[in-house]
């Protein structure tokens, strides 16, 4: 590939374009059909949000939290409330943490299937795009019947959740669970064994570990190349530690360890940890616990910063938050994995063709809303 | 043969006129017109099948009727033609630095390429526009005009996306058509004739006898007519021209209203003339299947729409399972897979008939 070398063209994917997954601009160098640098240009969905959380209260960073990464409210909500209770110092009861783990895995279910469908998509599959809809309305279903809003939440509060389980939600998510089981096998005819899936995938933009650390991705990109970190595990929050749950990591089943197919197959099976996940959490909730019980009256946090990280769908999320005593925060910071993530695209997408640049920043899962804030 | 047949009852019922040129042209131009309308009824109806199709692939409905008031009528079933009027509302568009000759030309070209293709296509023992005794090898040859129309098309609208599609296509069509031509170079062998009626009759007598079970090879000789011809026609999972989610429309990224219509129409009349072409070479044409029985000419045109219909499910259904080749990939199936396979076809066909043909 590349032997003989033609007149470069600047081309721009995006930010109209159908595959930059919201609004990224991609400028590209091209000979032909490799591309030899790519260069992302982002801010088309800037909207100010750290600095709008330095003029609101505590309370009300929270739904700019939501906004962010519009595909996994619940674990955006997450990390806030996270680090604003050990900031606070509040210890919630069992029940919120229960609750707040199944939200958790059941947002990272319903992220992972439509990164996974939007690959697809990517790959020119659009069949599988639609199956995987079809079963992330279900999940989005059932947020809706607890707190009302089927993309942002504002659930998960400082101290508490914003109500509790609505009547019959445990039943009804079993069912999804018994329903969903098996459908994972279904995505995994479609694409992952399919032939052309594989050709298009496997090998193709390839992420060694050394340079997943280097860039400080993070998440499913990161174990896709082998390593195996999760803050569920290495740095647990909430009440992980109380579960039993594998981390899965690329293990180069169709070509190299870190390539695209690896980062798809990952997140296929975290799928399925996550349900292992909410099935305990379900099983073992308590059933009595008032959701409101630690809700603080005032939230003035001691002078001082914190930075809590935890593990979103898209990879390591922090949140430094730094106090002047006052009830709004001084600043507010948020690490996005999904720009790391991005950043690393160059090094590892140049030097293939043009829909290989596709087909990796597709399997690479980025959300502009929380790469832009 | 239309043309002839309709030209002699032109002459047999106004005897008396001298000069026969007015008769020529309008017995020429019936068939056209006939053929347009349905170019133009078949497009419809194909549309709202991959609508339909696709929907239940999805798990979705599709098109359908909203109770009273007409929305999209029974089922859907006006759907295509919202369609087809949308498309005619809107509003033609010619980019300020587009190449406005070409711009204009290359749909025209596109759909010409498709449309001259049908004259050739036999529907049953006597409906054919022109039966040509180079029938076979002129669809192949006429086929190619879309080429020239896709490369000015990815060139006239003056867009890097447009030029990637219009390149790309180029390279598949060209490419693709060698094993096309040389998986139905085995039938022309076998059948002795390039005359698509010929080839037809040649497979009288029930299902057995139809090309593709002639002999073991040539089950493998149309299952490479079948994937080249969904390469020659831009269909998933060789849609790279037109690849929305990489470059965006393709070579019909700045086509809008009509223009845009008639790439689509021709993609379809395209479809339609590569399946009849396997209908014909492989699966026995209007032939019944059951030996003499159910072969009147009215059968005959229901065998061949029938045949037809079926690969055309086929097409739509494989357009809505798999992902997309990349082009590398593609270039690499065609000339060190399907290529090969088809020459070693030949050889053994030609074996196989002296042996024990």
């Amino acid at each position: 590939m590349g032997v003989i070398r033609g007149e470069e063209m600047v081309l721009n994917i995006g930010p109209q374009h159908p595959a930059t997954h919201g609004v990224l601009r991609l400028q590209v160098r091209t000979d032909g059909e490799i591309v030899s640098q790519i260069t992302p240009y982002i801010g088309y969905l800037h909207r100010c949000f750290e600095k709008h959380c330095e003029n609101v209260t505590y309370e009300q960073v929270l739904p700019f939290t939501d906004r962010c990464d519009y595909l996994a409210s619940m674990s955006m909500n997450f990390g806030y409330v996270v680090a604003m209770e050990e900031m606070l110092e509040i210890k919630v009861n069992d029940r919120v943490q229960h609750i707040r783990v199944v939200m958790a895995e059941l947002q990272r279910i319903a992220s992972h299937l439509l990164g996974l469908g939007a690959f697809g998509l990517d790959i020119g599959a659009f069949t599988p795009f639609l199956h995987m809809l079809r079963d992330r309305e279900r999940i989005l279903d059932l947020f809706e019947m607890t707190c009302g809003a089927r993309l942002l939440y504002n659930y998960m509060w400082i101290g508490g959740l914003s109500h509790d389980l609505p009547v019959g939600f445990v039943e009804s998510t079993y069912r999804f669970l018994d329903y969903f089981e098996p459908k994972i096998d279904e995505f995994v005819n479609l694409l992952v064994h399919n032939k052309i899936f594989v050709e298009r995938t496997a090998d193709i933009g390839v992420m060694p570990q050394d340079v997943a650390i280097s860039y400080g991705v993070t998440g499913a990109n990161l174990r896709a190349s082998g390593l195996k970190w999760d803050l569920r595990k290495d740095d647990p929050y909430s009440i992980y530690n109380k579960f039993d749950f594998n981390i899965p990591v690329g293990e180069g089943g169709k070509g190299t360890v870190g390539d695209c197919w690896d980062r798809f197959y990952v997140r296929v099976l975290e799928m399925k940890e996550s349900i292992k996940i909410v099935r305990q959490a379900l099983a073992s909730m308590p059933k009595d616990g008032d959701v409101h019980q630690s809700l603080p009256k005032k939230i003035k946090p001691p002078v001082g910063s914190i930075y809590r990280r935890t593990e979103s769908p898209r990879g390591d999320l922090g949140y430094y938050i730094e106090s002047d005593g006052s009830n709004i925060p001084y600043r507010l910071k948020m690490r996005s994995p999904a720009f790391t993530a991005l950043s690393v695209i160059d090094e590892i997408a140049a030097g293939w063709l043009l829909s290989d640049v596709l087909a990796i920043l597709g399997s690479l899962d980025i959300v502009l809303g929380e790469i832009d804030r | 043969m239309t043309v002839d047949f309709l030209f002699d009852i032109f002459v047999n019922f106004f005897p008396s006129w001298e000069n026969t040129d007015p008769f020529l042209i309008i017995s020429m131009l019936i068939p056209l017109v006939a053929t347009f309308g349905f170019i133009t009824i078949y497009a419809l109806v194909v549309i709202y099948a991959e609508l339909k199709v696709s929907s239940f692939i999805q798990d979705k409905v599709g098109p359908m009727g909203q109770g009273v008031g007409l929305h999209a009528g029974k089922w859907g079933l006006l759907q295509p033609i919202a369609d087809a009027l949308k498309l005619l509302s809107k509003e033609d568009i010619i980019p300020r630095s587009a190449d406005k000759l070409l711009f204009i030309l290359a749909p025209f070209m596109i759909f010409v390429g498709a449309f001259i293709s049908f004259i050739a296509l036999p529907f049953n023992a006597s409906i054919i526009v022109s039966d040509l005794n180079i029938g076979i090898f002129y669809i192949l040859g006429v086929g190619s005009l879309a080429v020239i129309a896709l490369i000015l098309a990815g060139w006239s609208s003056n867009n890097k996306w447009s030029l990637y599609g219009g390149m790309r296509s180029a390279a598949q069509i060209i490419s693709y058509e060698i094993p096309a031509g040389i998986s139905l170079i085995v039938v022309i062998m076998l059948a002795g004739s390039l005359n698509m009626q010929e080839i037809i009759i040649y497979q009288q007598g029930g299902i057995f006898n139809w090309i593709i079970f002639d002999n073991p090879f040539m089950p493998i000789a149309f299952v490479v007519y079948f994937i080249s011809a969904l390469a020659e026609t831009n269909r998933t999972p060789f849609d790279l021209p037109e690849s929305e989610s990489e470059l965006v429309a393709g070579f019909v990224t700045e086509y809008s209203g009509m223009r845009y219509a008639f790439f689509f129409l021709s993609e379809y009349a395209n479809m339609f003339v590569v399946s009849v072409v396997a209908v014909t070479g492989f699966l026995g044409g209007w032939q019944s299947p059951f030996p003499s029985s159910l072969d009147s000419p009215m059968m005959g045109v229901f065998w061949m729409l029938s045949k037809t219909a079926f690969l055309i499910f086929i097409m739509i259904w494989i357009r809505w399972t798999v992902p997309r080749l990349r082009v590398d990939q593609l270039m690499h199936i065609c000339w060190k897979v399907l290529l090969p396979i088809g020459l070693f076809n030949i050889f053994a066909v030609a074996i196989w008939t002296v042996l024990l043909g």
